[in-house]
């Protein structure tokens, strides 16, 4: 306690000087605060979208077809059916759920509101790969699935737009032209990675999707836009993405060294990719902050290495009155310490203020994590007590009678 | 017997050469006296002050302060010595700037690890002792040379050392104030403290019961005298200049 009055004191001796070699350090640890608070928002937003998704989730989509020398698109050739997404779910281990969807959009009619969306064709199994659950209402029945039944989960979004406040749950949707009972409401989710409102939504058994509202007639094979494939966790996804391939291959008699005829897309791989390039870059950042930190500290060492030789016959003074060599080492540490703990906690207050200034004006998600704020005290800390230990050293090894006659 | 050195030597190598600054200095000095010691420069008069102080370690010989060796303890030994036996007086005061009279005269307390509150109170004790009890917020800039070098002397004093060291204590003050200052001194010598006092002036000598000369590192007169009176010093000067009091 007394020591940390004498050093507080000794600061105040050189305000100007102190202030400036603080002014190292708050720059430095704001620096590190900022950064990390920018770089770990980057990450957070990554890893919100990737829990946004579903987790474990792969997309399978129909491949391009060429007809008559054509090549057409993604998805123009419906190759996928309903007994492939059975298939994948029964014969690769690792697989919890693969959910078929027919995806269409349309006006949708609810009194006398009307809302352009999109709906889904498929299963409770969706809901599952998603990691969606209901906010309120019930899941389709088996038979509604089997049977085309005449009902609708809807997102909140769609909720807002048809009913307002008002709970949908029994009340009748037509989408194109065709009454659906509402069965249920999604929980919110949110916006995708691109952006879109993915509350935006209705879904139904994916046989009324087909028989009723897309008029498409019941072929031999139950033809499917998507499968929305849910592995387990810790379960290797690229070799079940491997297996999913051999199978469905296999399945649609594929020639050896043809082309697939689907596209399996892995998108929480694709987004962990993302995720680890923003904690890449969250650590690149931190690192080019902390070589500010780390000049601060130049700089404290610098200011504690001049006022060592200033004070030098305070030192001798000291010494001839008793302080021992460690006593002398203590008050200087003590000073270096605090200059870089007050810079320290200044440069926190500016990190944090310019963190948020950084959210507010370029609409940047930022994170400031009780870690980071600790990382940069304890850097503060250890800054001062690394660099101001060879002045303060220096200071105690002086020899008493020298340090007395020095001029 | 106080201080007691054998055969003490020092030698410092500069370049080539090497300078005996003690070439064997054998001394006694008992409890309660006032020495003066003097010399030219160079004399080994401030290198024997070093050593009596424990600020400086000898090449050889030994020294034994109140019965005990100090010429082989280590320099954390020897700062307890200081803090605890004796007490500086410097010519350039050496004061804390920016620091209280009080906080100064409490420093070598601080180092002795004395509780806070005992620590005021001693300070104020000696402060008042030297005659600065009204004065102990004030700082060493605002006091006058004199009132400066006598808190230097409470510093001194504040841990009842057994032996005072006084290194030219006037060597920056006026005739006057010197005079004062000797004054004070002599009347802590009258109240049983032991003084080595290092100067070069005999009218200041003038005021210590024995002088001890120095030459080339050696002693070569110590002789006994009836002191001068500091007090009577300053009634004969006030007689004579009525208007500087």
């Amino acid at each position: 306690m007394m020591v940390l009055r004498v050093a507080l004191k000794a600061l105040r001796v050189n305000k100007l000087r102190s202030s400036l070699t603080m002014l190292g350090m708050i720059i430095g640890v704001a620096a590190v605060i900022a950064m990390l608070a920018i770089g770990g928002g980057a990450q957070e937003r990554v890893r919100d979208q990737l829990k946004n998704l579903g987790s474990n989730l792969m997309l399978i989509i129909p491949g391009s077809t060429t007809a008559s020398g054509v090549r057409l698109g993604t998805g123009a050739a419906q190759t996928l059916t309903e007994e492939d997404a059975q298939a994948i779910a029964i014969d690769v281990e690792g697989v919890i759920v693969a959910a078929p969807s027919l995806r269409g959009s349309g006006q949708v009619v609810a009194g006398n509101l009307n809302w352009s969306t999109q709906f889904f064709g498929t299963n409770n199994d969706y809901l599952i790969a998603r990691d969606w659950p209901l906010a309120s209402g019930r899941l389709f029945e088996p038979n509604e699935i089997s049977s085309s039944g005449k009902v609708a989960l809807i997102g909140l979004t769609t909720a807002q737009q048809l009913f307002g406040d008002a709970d949908p749950v029994d009340q009748v949707i037509r989408v194109r032209k065709v009454p659906l009972t509402i069965i249920g409401v999604l929980a919110r989710k949110g916006q995708n990675a691109l952006g879109q409102d993915q509350d935006d939504i209705v879904l139904m058994p994916i046989s009324t999707a087909r028989n009723r509202v897309l008029g498409q007639t019941q072929g031999k094979q139950r033809r499917v836009g998507t499968i929305s494939v849910k592995t387990a966790d810790g379960a290797d996804m690229k070799a079940i993405e491997e297996k999913i391939k051999d199978l469905l291959r296999q399945r649609m008699k594929v020639q050896p060294g043809a082309e697939d005829p689907f596209t399996i897309r892995n998108l929480t791989e694709l987004l962990q990719a993302q995720e680890a390039a923003s904690r890449v870059l969250t650590l690149l950042l931190g690192a080019v902050a902390s070589v500010s930190l780390l000049v601060g500290g130049i700089g404290i060492m610098n200011i504690m290495l001049v006022s060592v030789t200033e004070r030098t016959r305070e030192i001798g003074l000291r010494m001839a009155v008793g302080a021992r060599g460690h006593d002398i080492l203590k008050q200087f540490l003590v000073e270096a310490v605090t200059l870089s703990m007050i810079g320290g906690a200044l440069g926190i207050l500016l990190g944090v203020a310019a963190s948020f200034a950084v959210g507010e004006f370029a609409n940047w998600r930022t994170d400031i994590t009780p870690q980071a704020v600790a990382l940069a005290v304890g850097f503060s800390a250890a800054v001062g007590v690394f660099f101001g230990f060879y002045p303060a050293r220096k200071a105690s090894r002086l020899l008493p009678i020298e340090a007395l006659r020095y001029e | 017997m106080l201080i007691e050195t054998r055969d003490l030597r020092k030698d410092y190598t500069l370049g080539d050469t090497v300078v005996h600054a003690l070439a064997g200095v054998s001394l006694s000095i008992d409890a309660g006296e006032f020495v003066a010691v003097m010399g030219p420069s160079g004399s080994g008069k401030s290198t024997f002050m070093n050593m009596i102080g424990c600020l400086d370690r000898p090449t050889s010989g030994s020294y034994l302060l109140a019965g005990q060796d100090v010429a082989g303890m280590d320099s954390d030994a020897l700062a307890a010595v200081r803090n605890r036996r004796i007490g500086f007086v410097f010519q350039q005061f050496n004061l804390l700037a920016r620091t209280s009279a009080l906080e100064n005269v409490e420093l070598p307390l601080m180092y002795a690890n004395v509780p806070i509150k005992e620590r005021h109170e001693r300070a104020r004790g000696k402060l008042a002792l030297v005659g600065l009890g009204e004065r102990a917020d004030h700082q060493p800039s605002q006091l006058s040379g004199g009132q400066q070098q006598r808190v230097a002397i409470a510093r001194a004093l504040v841990n009842d050392p057994a032996l005072i060291l006084a290194d030219e204590p006037t060597g920056a003050l006026d005739s006057r104030t010197s005079v004062e200052i000797m004054a004070l001194l002599q009347q802590l010598n009258r109240g049983g403290m032991t003084i080595v006092l290092v100067t070069h002036e005999n009218d200041v000598s003038a005021f210590a019961s024995r002088v001890v000369h120095f030459r080339d590192g050696k002693v070569v007169s110590d002789d006994r005298q009836p002191p001068r009176s500091a007090h009577d010093a300053l009634a004969r000067l006030d007689r004579a200049a009525p208007a500087a009091a």
